[in-house]
């Protein structure tokens, strides 16, 4: 049939499953917008305050759902603001396919109204992006974006249309979608890796994001539980061992436990599985497992060697790999290895409660005793963030979405709508977020109104910039330049001026009852909740620094 | 510190250039010259990348210029069994005084007098890197008012041995 590009994009999305996208109109993108008004019965498009936010939106939906996250937005300034939303998605490994508009085709270059060359700027943030020059190529090359996203390493794309083309006609015709299975190419060095296990006596897994994205929970737990390889992980895979397991360690790294960097330093063997060497969790490449051989799992042969050298590699998805492997690895002990870790764990960093001011990681454990085993937790990015990657008892996988690899300020707020959209209200949404990073995006509160979605927003306010100030006061002589904004925003008065329900808590008890009335609300609601800016997320190793620098008080 | 020799295979779109450049350049690669030619195929461009770093630098431009979805086939350039060639024009100063000294060099390596204006001359010369590099050595003194060099083209000697990936 003979269809508009406007109608192709529609009927693609629809062909590749999309049910749900996020998104904000505008001038070059008024036949898209037509489009989705004649399709609104089959895709449901939201709208967010900021194209940024419908950029987190769509990103916090494809990270809890696993499916491609799909957001839209106009040219020029519509297409910049997806920027950092892009880059998010993009460092984070999120599929992610953003459709632009841009000028008619003969305006293009000409620096014409809301002209703006975004395939160029988002060229190094993308997997790959396409200017899609004739409606004829429209439908191959969004199936084209969708494959790309989300297929071996998942990531964003970006097309551009420009608008003569989403008015112009080509014929048309569904394609089955193409599966898209892990590449089933022989796996190389298996046997080496189970030997490698096998002869060790302190073996460590340090696992990430890749676990999650490739679905290998289970497979992760076989091998941990069948060798009895103690564990910890990096930020993007909380969740996917659980919390009370007795062989995991907490996070790795920067603000990881001691254990489980103690774990690293002194093991004989690191597995490193779906994962890449950052800088926040081998703070010093050259010290990181430095006692140890070094085994990398990845799906992405160019993560092999990047930041720290491996003695043996596995290129391939890491659920296949572990399947693979399991029966190859015998079954350990390690008892005195697992004992030398339950006696660090017993000196981890434990803060002390209080119950006359808010304290941290007392919230976010009264956060998962009220909101439940099922909750979904979302970050923005600093103190609070890590607080909640440290003292949330996470459980679930696909269930902490945070900003790891960008570390982007404001990312919460959109995320979490998201996060809200694709789960349609059967789990409690938590936002946990600071009141440097809320006020960056605090105004997609419109969007939760709009669609009334359920998002509870914790803002952990300690009227600072709380991760700024703690390294000026550790690093830079207490000089604290610009961190110290003393707002006097009356978070109860905002939220109210957005529609929505607010709440302020300066104790535990206030804190927990405003939590319980929020939840029995089901409506977007924000919580207050005042802490003592001299709180600081310890431990801490300085970057660049390994275990022997690790700040605890 | 090595020099590398790259040869990428890589569809023929426009801003696949500027993908690769932007990829060498976000990643902090030292390339000492790019140069992008077409084939026999019109769907296919050649990209011949020389670059210096070590062994683990040069890898890592590999893997990543490998994950670019334009990227068809990529492979290094062995030095022996490899053909390089460089094209250079050089504008030379030329007075009675030193017309035959250039003459004499262009002679020497195999060099064409392409222009002779008044002032100054044209010469070209098509070789391995390392023959422009000595022709410009034995320059002795003459004056370059301009030089290009286009930096290295490449392929392997005998039967084609890489696969053009889909």
């Amino acid at each position: 049939m003979l269809l508009t590009g406007a109608d192709i994009i529609a009927e693609v999305l629809i062909e590749q499953g999309v049910d749900t996208v996020f998104g904000y109109p505008g001038g070059s993108v008024l036949n898209i917008y037509d489009a989705l008004y004649q399709y609104s019965d089959k895709i449901t498009h939201y709208m967010s305050a900021h194209e940024q936010g419908a950029a987190h939106a769509a990103d916090g939906y494809a990270r809890l759902t696993g499916k491609t996250g799909v957001v839209i937005s106009t040219s020029g300034p519509g297409a910049t603001n997806l920027v950092t939303g892009i880059a998010t998605a993009y460092m984070d490994s999120v599929p992610l396919v953003a459709i632009t508009g841009n000028v008619p085709t003969s305006l293009i270059g000409r620096d014409s109204f809301q002209e703006v060359y975004i395939a160029g700027i988002t060229m190094p943030i993308t997997k790959h992006n396409f200017t899609v020059r004739s409606v004829e190529e429209l439908a191959d090359t969004l199936r084209a974006a969708f494959k790309i996203a989300a297929e071996g390493r998942p990531g964003p794309v970006l097309i551009d249309v420009p608008k003569d083309v989403t008015i112009n006609k080509a014929e048309f015709e569904n394609k089955p979608v193409e599966v898209i299975n892990a590449e089933d190419k022989r796996l190389k060095h298996l046997e080496k890796v189970a030997d490698l296990i096998n002869a060790s006596r302190f073996p460590v897994v340090y696992f990430g994001g890749g676990v999650r994205i490739s679905g290998a929970e289970e497979e992760l737990y076989e091998l941990l539980h069948k060798a009895q390889i103690p564990a910890t992980y990096t930020m993007m895979a909380a969740g996917v061992l659980g919390y009370g397991d007795e062989l995991n360690m907490g996070l790795v790294g920067m603000h990881g436990s001691r254990t489980a960097n103690l774990a690293v330093d002194n093991a004989d063997l690191v597995l490193a599985i779906g994962t890449r060497f950052s800088d926040r969790v081998a703070l010093n490449p050259n010290k990181f497992a430095r006692r140890a051989r070094i085994v990398h799992i990845d799906i992405d042969p160019s993560e092999i060697g990047k930041n720290v050298p491996a003695d043996t590699s596995i290129i391939g998805d890491v659920k296949k790999v572990l399947f693979s492997l399991l029966p190859m690895v015998q079954k350990a002990e390690h008892t005195e290895w697992i004992e030398q870790i339950n006696q660090w764990k017993e000196k981890d960093y434990k803060p002390k409660d209080n119950d006359e001011v808010l304290k941290p990681h007392q919230i976010m454990s009264a956060i998962c005793d009220l909101a439940g085993e099922d909750a979904v937790f979302v970050t923005d990015v600093g103190q609070h963030q890590m607080w909640a990657a440290q003292y949330i008892r996470h459980i679930k996988t696909r269930s902490f979405l945070t900003s790891g690899g960008l570390g982007t300020m404001g990312y919460g707020y959109g995320a979490a709508l998201g996060a809200a959209v694709a789960d349609g209200g059967k789990r409690p949404i938590i936002h946990i977020t600071g009141d440097g990073s809320f006020h960056m995006n605090m105004n997609e509160a419109c969007t939760a109104v709009s669609y009334n979605l359920p998002v509870i927003t914790v803002i952990m306010n300690n009227s600072v910039l709380g991760m700024v100030r703690q390294w000026q006061k550790t690093f830079y002589g207490k000089r604290y330049s610009s961190s110290e904004p003393e707002r006097k925003t009356n978070y109860k008065a905002v939220a109210e001026g957005f529609g929505l329900t607010g709440f302020k808590c300066h104790n535990l008890a206030e804190f927990k009852d405003a939590l319980g009335k929020a939840l029995e609300l089901k409506a977007p609601v924000w919580i207050e909740c005042v802490i003592d800016r001299e709180e600081a997320v310890l431990p801490m190793i300085p970057a660049g620094g390994s275990v022997d620098d690790m700040i605890i008080n | 510190m090595d020099k590398h020799y790259l040869s990428v295979l890589v569809a023929n779109h426009a801003g696949v250039l500027a993908r690769i450049s932007s990829l060498f350049c976000q990643r902090g690669f030292n390339i000492d010259s790019l140069t992008v030619s077409a084939t026999d195929n019109p769907e296919i461009s050649r990209i011949t990348i020389v670059t210096t770093g070590d062994e683990a630098s040069f890898r890592q431009l590999r893997k990543q210029t490998e994950k670019l979805i334009e990227t068809k086939a990529l492979f290094p350039l062995n030095l022996r069994t490899s053909l390089l060639r460089e094209l250079l024009l050089i504008k030379l100063r030329s007075n009675p005084a030193v017309k035959e000294k250039i003459a004499e060099v262009a002679k020497k390596y195999n060099a064409s007098i392409i222009d002779v204006s008044v002032g100054c001359m044209v010469l070209e010369l098509t070789g391995e890197p390392e023959r422009v590099d000595d022709f410009l050595a034995g320059l002795d003194g003459l004056e370059i008012v301009e030089m290009c060099r286009t930096g290295v083209t490449a392929m392997e000697r005998g039967e084609v041995t890489y696969l053009l990936g889909v």
